[in-house]
């Protein structure tokens, strides 16, 4: 399932806020089995990409958005900035959440949440509520909940800016393992995030957006921050998206 | 240890401030009696307060479930479909326009004097704040949980069930708490209109007797039951809802 993940393919897009034109002809391919950071400025459009590859948002946009090979069906599974787990739910019903809202729900995928939750070190958490839990714990929660929706296509949306630095290094670490394999789009306004999980990394800026670098940092994820070509990657990042326009 | 004495306090606190208006103001007591006399024709009348006490208290249960059970179901069949939304909501807006107290008589007229339409006046005055407080907990579900809901796949019913329903339980809870504080209201209008039996009745005759002081002790037993069931309707709510952290 994994080597088969599709790619995606933005082609063409335009879309418009009132007068403000947000992207002007835009294409990018989002390689297939892969991990794509897309880093860039607040409000540059980052999140907006996102919902329209989810197909969620109520954006009118022309051009196409399609996956390569072709499915019936957009299939994704999505992660945002905010857990939303449901404070009702237990953590392990909020991890089958998916299933049940398919009526889904079996044995089998009970196993399946069971085996995630040990994986990801709250085996003893399964029946805790939300509340009861970390932030750090939380978003564990809501990563295990993407994975379990067991969709080739994961759409991350600043995913761990609302935990501190440590539990953020941690979580990455863990979700590096975990999403192996897939096509993910991660939106992140973090370079170190980006240089530490992506298999590449593109950078938009400008207005309308554009592509203003694609990089591919050495190595596999999770990186370690400390290694000297991450070092120097991170300095160029920061300095393109310091200058705006990203040249 | 200060949480358990606080009601007694506040008793005692309302007791003496009750009698001190007795004596400061030297109201004779048919028209105020003090806390002892009202105290010792609640005991003499216990009997009888105790038998019209329950004929008030069915008719408060019974208009706050079915008053609960109504309101909750315009406001889900409203959730569901946007066409009776469309028709519903101004009849939601008039049925508050009209004044309830004012159609107490047509209700007995109506329903005849027994329970019933005490019933119907406790439902229509608790049917409001159940529906409207349930209807916009509803409509106020998060809407990032409705897009991650709906990426997933999900079945609407399933939606319903598990997201939209428990978001709007602690505003439905705030409704159902003002409803079951006014539901006492409805059914003791409703007997002072027309009834054989109830606290409503059992007050309009003590008044006609002059006898005050058993009409205070009927009141006293109407805010204590009133008080009892609102505490047991805060403690299934907080039951129900055990997910919100405990206040206060």
């Amino acid at each position: 399932m994994k080597s088969a993940a599709p790619t995606v393919i933005i082609d063409r897009v335009s879309l418009s806020f009132g007068d403000r034109i947000l992207f002007d002809n835009l294409s990018l391919r989002l390689d297939g089995g892969r991990t794509t950071c897309i880093l860039g400025p607040s409000g540059c459009g980052k999140s907006t990409l996102l919902k329209l590859i989810a197909g969620s948002g109520p954006f009118p946009f022309t051009g196409s958005i399609h996956l390569n090979p072709q499915e019936t069906k957009r299939e994704v599974a999505w992660m945002g900035q905010n857990d939303l787990l449901l404070p009702w739910l237990s953590l392990i019903d909020n991890v089958l959440l998916g299933a049940r809202l398919r009526h889904e729900l079996t044995e089998d995928k009970r196993k399946q949440a069971r085996s995630l939750l040990l994986a990801a070190g709250l085996g003893d958490h399964a029946q805790a509520l939300p509340a009861t839990l970390s932030g750090g714990m939380r978003q564990r929660g809501a990563l295990l909940r993407t994975l379990m929706e067991g969709r080739d296509i994961l759409l991350m949306d600043e995913p761990f800016s609302a935990l501190d630095a440590l539990t953020r290094m941690r979580l990455q670490d863990l979700a590096a393992g975990m999403i192996s394999g897939r096509t993910v789009v991660l939106v992140t306004h973090d370079p170190m995030e980006a240089l530490r999980l992506a298999d590449r990394i593109l950078v938009l800026a400008g207005s309308p957006v554009r592509l203003a670098a694609d990089l591919q940092p050495p190595g596999r994820p999770p990186r370690d921050p400390g290694r000297p070509e991450i070092t120097r990657q991170y300095a160029d990042l920061l300095k393109m998206l310091m200058n705006g326009d990203g040249v | 240890m200060m949480k358990a004495l606080r009601p007694f306090l506040l008793a005692a606190g309302l007791l003496a401030l009750w009698q001190i208006l007795v004596i400061a103001t030297e109201v004779p007591p048919y028209i105020l009696p003090g806390p002892w006399p009202v105290a010792k024709a609640l005991a003499t009348h216990l009997p009888a307060l105790v038998g019209h006490l329950a004929t008030t208290g069915t008719e408060i249960v019974m208009g706050l479930v079915f008053g609960t059970l109504l309101g909750t179901s315009c406001a889900l069949s409203m959730i569901v479909s946007p066409l009776l939304k469309r028709w519903m909501l101004p009849l939601l807006v008039i049925s508050q326009a009209l004044p309830v107290f004012a159609l107490a008589p047509m209700l007995v007229l109506w329903f005849g004097y027994g329970m019933a339409s005490k019933i119907a006046m406790a439902v229509l005055i608790i049917f409001f704040p159940v529906t409207s407080s349930f209807y916009y907990g509803m409509q106020r579900t998060e809407s990032d949980l409705l897009d991650l809901a709906r990426i997933m796949g999900a079945k609407p019913l399933a939606v319903l069930r598990l997201i939209i329903i428990p978001s709007a339980l602690p505003t439905f809870a705030a409704g159902v708490r003002t409803a079951t504080a006014v539901a006492p209201i409805g059914a003791v209008v409703g007997e002072w209109v027309g009834s054989s039996s109830g606290l409503g009745f059992y007050m309009l005759h003590a008044n006609a007797r002059m006898q005050i002081d058993l009409m205070f002790a009927a009141l006293v037993l109407l805010a204590l039951v009133s008080l009892l069931l609102y505490a047991v309707v805060d403690r299934f709510l907080a039951k129900l809802i055990f997910w919100e952290p405990k206040k206060g």
